[in-house]
């Protein structure tokens, strides 16, 4: 990553702009022609380094609900229920964390029913390990931006 | 409530959008609408907080900020508003939310710290103490990371 890389992850991540030709209006800001920026983007694609391009919903905003969900796993299981957790589509992250709750994920569902049945079906399968339900009651940041 | 249209905007942007010089056009012609119509769809979806930010989300692993620090903290209730803000101010906190406590669980407030080593995020509670004089938190490490995705909404 050179320095030019720097400007243009700092550039993508916040205010991309909506336009017809994005590339060409960021590439007149960091000096660069409408190639170069398709080209460096690439390279950050294929670097891993991009995920993707594109918008982050609020799922509240589109009449989701969602929760963040801790489970104290035995050592030994983790991996078995892991994979478990990760099987459904709605479960978006999932972390091993240094703690006595040593798994913890988050679960979007379309309504608070479907996230606790999704729930119950999860705990039914991995053997009613100890939890807890942690939905949001109120947001004060969202803005997972790097600075580089 | 989302028309047809709209959710199948969100099926297309909650993806990749294709790396071309006329991204929304392709979108567009995709859609069957007309590419002016589709960018004022995204301003409005933008500026409405349905969609939270537009723009390259990145594996931040990869681009070396490998500690990510989950730090839960015990505030009184009375004070969470003022701890919250804040917390929320410090550009290495991604995300700050007050969840509900548990029988075994005293801890009421999450702030997400992503950093290059696990001393940088310590350097950073720290300050998160000093500033808000909260002083019993835990920091619960990232260990593995078993799945990272974005949400597929209305499949």
């Amino acid at each position: 990553m050179d320095d030019l890389d720097r400007q243009l992850l700092n550039r993508l991540q916040s205010d991309f702009p909506l336009t017809s030709a994005p590339y060409q209006l960021l590439g007149e800001e960091l000096g660069l022609n409408e190639a170069e920026v398709l080209e460096r983007i690439g390279r950050l694609k294929e670097q891993g380094i991009i995920r993707r391009i594109g918008a982050s919903f609020n799922s509240n905003g589109l009449g989701y609900v969602s929760s963040l969900i801790a489970l104290k796993v035995p050592e030994e299981q983790l991996a078995t229920v892991a994979s478990v957790v990760n099987s459904y589509p709605g479960v978006t992250h999932n972390y091993q964390r240094n703690h006595a709750y040593n798994l913890w994920f988050t679960l979007i569902a379309p309504s608070s029913a479907e996230l606790m049945n999704t729930l119950k079906e999860i705990q039914t399968k991995i053997g009613d390990l100890p939890y807890l339900n942690l939905p949001a009651r109120r947001v004060f940041k969202i803005k997972a931006q790097f600075s580089f | 409530m989302q028309t047809d249209q709209d959710i199948a905007i969100v099926r297309v942007l909650q993806g990749d959008i294709p790396l071309v010089a006329r991204p929304f056009l392709e979108i567009a012609n995709q859609l069957g609408i007309s590419e002016a119509d589709l960018l004022q769809k995204i301003s409005e979806m933008h500026n409405q907080g349905v969609i939270r930010r537009f723009g390259a989300i990145l594996r931040h692993r990869q681009a070396g900020i490998t500690a990510n620090a989950m730090v839960v903290w015990r505030v009184p209730a009375e004070d969470i508003e003022r701890v919250g803000t804040i917390m929320a101010q410090s550009p290495a906190v991604t995300h700050c939310y007050e969840r509900p406590t548990g029988p075994d669980w005293p801890y009421n407030l999450y702030t997400m710290i992503h950093g290059r080593s696990t001393e940088e995020c310590e350097e950073v509670v720290q300050k998160l103490a000093q500033l808000t004089n909260i002083k019993e938190c835990q920091l619960l490490y990232g260990i593995k990371e078993y799945k990272k995705t974005s949400m597929q909404y209305f499949k």
